[in-house]
């Protein structure tokens, strides 16, 4: 038997504990909760909220109303970022458009004129719907993937970056309509101030419509990224079903009165193009800018014979270039498309719910 | 007491699937479509507990048990696959300072928007502005883009912006460990302020330690599950238990690998038992106990001169004590036959861990005869006091008035 001792040389203290005895201890911890639950009291009541794989619509939007002040901010970040480290800065908003109306002008006056007296309004005032069609659409798919730092990390409804860039996008539109009322100045064209009202439902319209395609679409592209690429290019297809560089009225409209859907008998090809929900909304613009259905314009038309052929010749015809539709048409039609818009709103609220729980992963 | 629940778990679980193979594109999913494998795999299962208002709660577990993803499923980044949390008032997630800031705007600028996405108005914001800058440390940076901060500067911001929302809960992930020391302690003073503010908080981290000193009680949690809920000695004591269950994988042992020792063995170790005063009853030290390590050995042949070494590691395989028969001047020499030596360390120094010991028989020129490791024991720490030496503290206070 061998005894060994190992002396470690320390004196460990006897109490380990830094509070004197374990009553006194318990006894300040005590009042120390019970001060607490006083001030745990004098915090009054507070919002409850529910973290579950299943969130009604409602309570989005909910939640949504909320962070409406996070809305102004999202959308006053995404215009001050877009043009910082620019030196005209904030003035490229105005710049830009004006720019392209005077590219435009040029272009239809002395290149390739069409017979339409101001066409260059026509146009544009189509791509003022078209372009925060675009760029709301866009932005909005493309808003969660771009900010996956934010979403990963801190809670917020998620939908707010989808329509704040629909919000950016209004901004902008908000601006090239300063120019283009700037430009009209300068052009002597007078609009249809009796039926500026009418813009009220048809931007409704497309924000709203614009909004609910967003969100679905932002939420696709979380797992699909080919979503923001395949969107690109539907729109450029999409530009040409709506009357932005040729007159709807004359030749475009028969022709889509005349053709079927996909030969399917007893339909009508306009049917689908005024189905396109962006369509009144542009005409509707068109109708207060250009404000001419009853234009001393020649536009070179075929056209149809008496036995029902297209002329193989163009005449100059006096034709109006907006379609002759009584004020009642815009306003249903624009009402039509934000009573379905606001309908896909809420689906596409839904769709974005479910898609949303694992955004956090996916990004 | 106030029995009102601020954060109600209940039967949380969260999946996650793991692709073998990713695919974002339209393309790679309809070729992969049916043979994309993927393994589900349960993040968190069945988690359910309570949070008391103005209590301030633990989640302690080690890294990938799911703490975060409790915590991400509780500020409402994540959402649950199953189950669900009622929070009662205003949470605000400190998971990574400074998320959202946007590197081109200046920093008055990111306060209102970082604060707008915390959920605080901008009311509240502009009553707060000068805190906020006060508290970050930037009123002379204030008007700079964020991109020219420093990363110091950046958390300061994060940090001053999160604690000014005023939230009714406080969920803490581990943030506290970035910054320089004065920020640290800043941040911990918040921390005892919202606690005396009757703020609930919830403070994710695998420092048993901080818990100890900051919470009431602690949920523990492993790979997903939680195993344990209760007050916040005992989770630390529960986690260390548990952090010992994993040891042989985890623990990095000893200076010396077994397979140096020879085969030739004049003498071998039979039996290593460590004894203390917790043994059976409690299974765990206090600081400042003894503990006796018995050694019983045999020899084949005699030995002269055998030297019997002694280490004790932390659970990180970190060596935190070594020493031998020879350094304290006790010779041994063995006949055949048994033998049995008692080693006793007559005050474990330790606050709070778990520890191994280490037994080596060798020669006096250092050779070993054989060598035994891993013989866990525990210190647990009934006080608040934290770090890792028991150190005896006296305090004395005099005060002199001076009218």
């Amino acid at each position: 038997m061998t005894e060994v001792r190992a002396d470690t040389g320390e004196r460990a203290p006897a109490d380990a504990t830094d509070e004197s005895g374990t009553a006194g201890r318990i006894a300040k911890r005590e009042r120390e909760m019970a001060d607490r639950a006083v001030r745990v009291a004098e915090r009054g009541s507070k919002p409850t909220r529910v973290v579950s794989a299943r969130v009604s619509v409602w309570l989005r939007l909910r939640e949504m109303w909320r962070a409406r002040e996070l809305f102004v901010f999202l959308v006053r970040k995404e215009i001050k970022v877009k043009y910082k480290n620019s030196v005209l800065g904030f003035l490229w908003s105005m710049l830009n458009p004006a720019l392209t109306l005077a590219v435009f002008y040029v272009l239809f006056t002395y290149f390739l004129p069409n017979g339409i007296p101001h066409f260059v309004i026509y146009m544009f005032s189509a791509m003022l719907v078209w372009n925060l069609y675009q760029t709301a659409l866009i932005g909005g798919t493309t808003s969660v993937v771009l900010n996956a730092g934010i979403v990963k990390k801190v809670a917020f409804p998620r939908e707010i970056l989808v329509l704040a860039s629909v919000g950016a996008a209004f901004m902008f539109f908000f601006y090239q309509s300063i120019v283009m009322i700037i430009f009209m100045f300068a052009f002597r064209h007078v609009p249809a101030w009796g039926d500026i009202w009418l813009l009220i439902p048809a931007l409704a319209a497309i924000i709203v419509f614009a909004s609910a395609l967003a969100i679905f679409l932002a939420a696709v592209n979380v797992y699909l990224r080919d979503t923001q690429h395949l969107i690109e290019v539907l729109l450029v297809a999409w530009f040409w079903a709506i009357p932005t560089v040729y007159a709807f009225s004359g030749r475009v409209h028969e022709a889509l009165e005349r053709h079927t859907i996909l030969f399917i008998p007893h339909t009508k090809l306009i049917w689908l193009y005024f189905a396109n929900p962006v369509t009144p909304v542009v005409m509707t613009f068109q109708r207060f800018f250009f404000n001419d259905f009853n234009p001393h314009s020649t536009i070179a038309t075929h056209p149809i014979l008496a036995n029902g052929h297209v002329a193989p010749y163009t005449v100059h015809a006096l034709i109006p270039v907006l379609a002759n539709y009584p004020v009642h048409w815009f306003v249903g039609a624009d009402l039509a498309v934000l009573g379905v818009s606001v309908l896909l709103f809420l689906g596409a609220l839904s769709v974005f719910g479910h898609l949303e729980g694992n955004f956090a992963e996916e990004l | 007491m106030t029995t009102n629940i601020a954060v109600d778990v209940v039967g949380v679980s969260k999946r996650f699937r793991l692709y073998h193979e990713k695919y974002y594109s339209l393309k790679e999913r309809v070729l992969h479509l049916g043979n994309n494998s993927y393994e589900d795999f349960w993040a968190l299962k069945d988690i359910s507990f309570e949070v008391a208002e103005g209590q301030t709660v633990g989640i302690l577990g080690r890294n990938g048990s799911g703490k975060s993803t409790l915590l991400k499923c509780m500020s409402g980044i994540l959402q649950p696959t199953k189950g669900k949390i009622v929070v009662r008032g205003n949470l605000a997630a400190l998971l990574e300072l400074g998320a959202g800031f946007q590197p081109e705007l200046s920093g008055r600028e990111n306060i209102f928007l970082n604060a707008s996405l915390l959920g605080m108005s901008t009311r509240e914001v502009e009553r707060r502005f000068d805190e906020i800058v006060g508290f970050a440390e930037l009123e002379n940076f204030i008007d700079n883009q964020v991109k020219y901060y420093s990363s110091g500067m950046y958390v300061r911001l994060g940090f001053a912006v999160a604690v000014n929302v005023d939230p009714d809960i406080l969920v803490v992930d581990e943030v506290l460990a970035v910054g320089d020391e004065n920020f640290q302690r800043k941040c911990m003073g918040r921390i005892k302020e919202f606690q005396n503010d009757g703020r609930t908080i919830l403070f994710v981290t695998h420092s048993a330690d901080l818990v100890r000193v900051i919470c009431d009680t602690a949920a523990v949690l492993s790979s997903g599950e939680m195993i344990g809920y209760t007050s916040a000695a005992e989770a630390v004591a529960l986690y260390h238990e548990h952090l010992l269950t994993l040891a042989p994988e985890s623990a990095i042992t000893a200076s010396e690998p077994v397979s140096e020792v020879p085969i030739y063995r004049p003498v071998g170790l039979a039996t290593v038992d460590v004894e203390h005063p917790g043994t059976g009853t409690r299974d765990y030290l206090l600081p400042g106990e003894s503990l006796t390590v018995h050694v019983g050995f045999e020899a084949h042949e005699p030995v002269s001169d055998m030297v019997i070494g002694v280490e004790i590691h932390d659970q990180f395989g970190e060596m935190v004590y070594s020493s031998d028969t020879e350094i304290l001047g006790q010779r041994i020499d063995v006949p055949v036959g048994s033998g049995r030596a008692d080693l006793t360390f007559e005050h474990i120094p330790f606050l709070d861990g778990a520890y191994n010991v280490a037994i080596e028989l060798k020669s006096g020129l250092g050779i070993v005869y054989d060598r035994r490791e891993m013989l866990p024991f525990k210190v647990m720490n009934p006080g608040r006091s934290r770090g890792v030496v028991a150190l005896d503290l006296r305090v004395d206070i005099r005060t002199a008035s001076l009218s």
